[in-house]
């Protein structure tokens, strides 16, 4: 017990409060036809969190989450202003801006140095699970532990900020949120602001992908918002099952991943552990395979 | 004599080059309008424009002699059935009571009393039995007559409709025209995008025919004449005839 509370349980909390936003947020994406947007957001986020940490000469958290939620405020505006002045197609504009952002971004990371500072391509492919230990445990009563839970890896906290900020946004705004994905034209003719809800959400979504970022990779983040609520999309009928159901999948998957990373290969007879976070993204992806196979099953009948 | 239901003054709006409308004048009368005119011709145009929904290049947009921000709790709009996905994970009741969102606080759950009204309001258009059916397992004229059970439910003393009898069963039309009459006989008035040439005489007060600009306005005796409707449908300079409706 106190191994898994050492070396799994920050990896498993981590993982999880990482499925579950991105899951919960994820169906906002899908069902405003919108999915592009979460990979653009995540990849737009680099020039601020690059110039978060070059003012700060921190890596710590909350600069690289201003740094990123100032980018992606930046990136949103950028892609209504291009969709306007252009006249393009949303998904062409969204493309335009978010290479242009990550490119700005990659630029920044050598003129500022950063690159030498800490940025290892795995890292930002797969993220860290594996390096995310609690070794303060010493057992259960560990968990009411101040001084011990002072030791779990400092993402946790910003992980946990940002998903319960995510909950009680979604919660709160139930029913502005359902009218903006269902009927944007009908919001704006009851007056409702829809730009600027547009942004509030991008920002979430934006926060959704540094958070999780760190713990389990920047590819991977892009399929935590796209697959739970793309697998729910082809599950269910209700918009409460499609949103809850969403983040409790997301949840599921990574608990899953990191749960399975060790005994799966061991149980198959394969010598070599697997990454979390790669499993995680497999699972993902076979999640949508399975409903998919359902919903065929189900329209056939 | 109250200020009319709406009054516009040299509307113009344009899609990038292309002048969709130009230098509409217009005032409504009280009762039942249909807005005609062939494919491109800015009817749509022009409502998402008076609402505000399309940015507009030139001219003015009064409801009952307010601007737009004031008279919108005074409006209801309908958009086309074409324009929202229908597969979205929604019941007809969860639609129709997306009306009610101005009237209560926007967070939180929605009142008991907001989700009764939403429901009146499918029982006033022939649809209660089915309020908790996903939205996408509606017969298309089923769905015409959710959009129009939620431009009901916003109590609204304007409507502006696009096409709510674009490809509908009977039972719908006829729904949709009883609806229609009552609102006016309760002192509403109604816009409404149309295209079938057939119901206007039978049903309508007044018609707006339009080709990019005003062709022809008043009520039916007098503005819906052979040549206002050839000069409207007769073709329009530089415009294919079969270009989608904006």
């Amino acid at each position: 017990m106190t191994d898994f509370l050492r070396l799994d349980f920050a990896a498993l909390l981590a993982a999880m409060l990482a499925g579950g936003t991105c899951g919960l947020l994820g169906s906002f994406l899908v069902l405003r036809r919108e999915s592009l947007l979460g990979d653009a957001l995540s990849h737009a986020v680099l020039p601020g969190i690059v110039v978060g940490f070059a003012l700060t000469g921190l890596r710590s958290a909350w600069p690289m989450l201003l740094g990123a939620l100032g980018a992606a405020l930046l990136a949103t505006l950028a892609i209504t202003w291009v969709r306007r002045a252009a006249r393009m197609e949303a998904g062409a504009a969204t493309g335009l801006v978010f290479t242009g952002f990550f490119a700005l971004g990659l630029v920044l990371l050598e003129v500022t140095g950063a690159r030498n500072a800490d940025l290892d391509i795995d890292c930002v492919l797969f993220g860290q699970l594996e390096t995310l230990v609690w070794l303060e445990a010493a057992g259960l009563a560990s968990l009411l532990d101040p001084a011990a839970l002072a030791g779990l890896p400092r993402q946790l906290g910003l992980l946990a900020g940002v998903a319960l900020a995510a909950c009680l946004f979604v919660a709160a705004f139930w029913r502005p949120l359902k009218l903006l994905c269902f009927d944007p034209d009908f919001a704006r003719s009851l007056g409702l602001r829809v730009g600027r809800w547009e942004i509030l959400l991008n920002l979430m979504i934006a926060a959704a992908a540094v958070a999780a970022f760190e713990a389990v990779g920047s590819i991977l983040v892009i399929a935590l918002l796209v697959c739970p609520a793309a697998a729910l999309r082809l599950m269910t009928d209700r918009y409460n099952v499609q949103v809850w159901g969403g983040a409790a999948l997301g949840a599921g998957l990574g608990a899953a991943g990191v749960l399975l990373a060790g005994p799966l290969p061991a149980a198959l007879g394969l010598d070599f552990a697997l990454s979390a976070a790669g499993l995680i993204g497999t699972l993902a992806g076979l999640t949508v395979a399975v409903a998919l196979q359902r919903r065929r099953r189900f329209q056939a009948l | 004599m109250s200020a009319p239901p709406v009054e516009i003054q040299g509307l113009t709006v344009r899609y990038g080059e292309r002048a969709a409308l130009t230098g509409v004048s217009w005032t409504a009368a009280p009762g039942l309008t249909a807005i005609l005119g062939p494919n491109g011709a800015g009817k749509s145009t022009l409502l998402k424009a008076a609402l505000g929904l399309i940015p507009t290049a030139e001219g003015q947009v009064r409801f009952f002699g307010l601007p737009l921000e004031q008279a919108r709790p005074r409006l209801a709009y309908l958009p086309q059935r074409a324009s929202v996905d229908w597969d979205f994970p929604a019941s007809a009741l969860d639609v129709v009571a997306m009306a009610r969102l101005p009237r209560t606080r926007w967070f939180g759950r929605l009142p008991r009393a907001e989700r009764e009204a939403a429901r009146d309001a499918l029982g006033a258009v022939g649809m209660a039995d089915f309020a908790d059916r996903q939205i996408g397992r509606l017969s298309g004229g089923q769905q015409q007559r959710v959009f129009l059970a939620r431009a009901l439910a916003q109590e609204a003393d304007l409507f502006l409709m696009d096409e709510p009898l674009a490809a509908v069963d009977v039972v719908t039309e006829q729904t949709i025209l009883a609806v229609l009459h009552g609102l006016v006989r309760a002192g509403k008035s109604v816009l409404m995008v149309h295209h079938d040439l057939s119901l206007v005489q039978a049903h309508f007060d007044q018609v707006l025919i339009l080709a990019g600009r005003v062709v022809a306005a008043g009520t039916v005796e007098e503005a819906f004449t052979e040549p206002a409707i050839a000069r409207a449908f007769g073709g329009l300079p530089g415009r294919a005839p079969t270009e989608a409706a904006a």
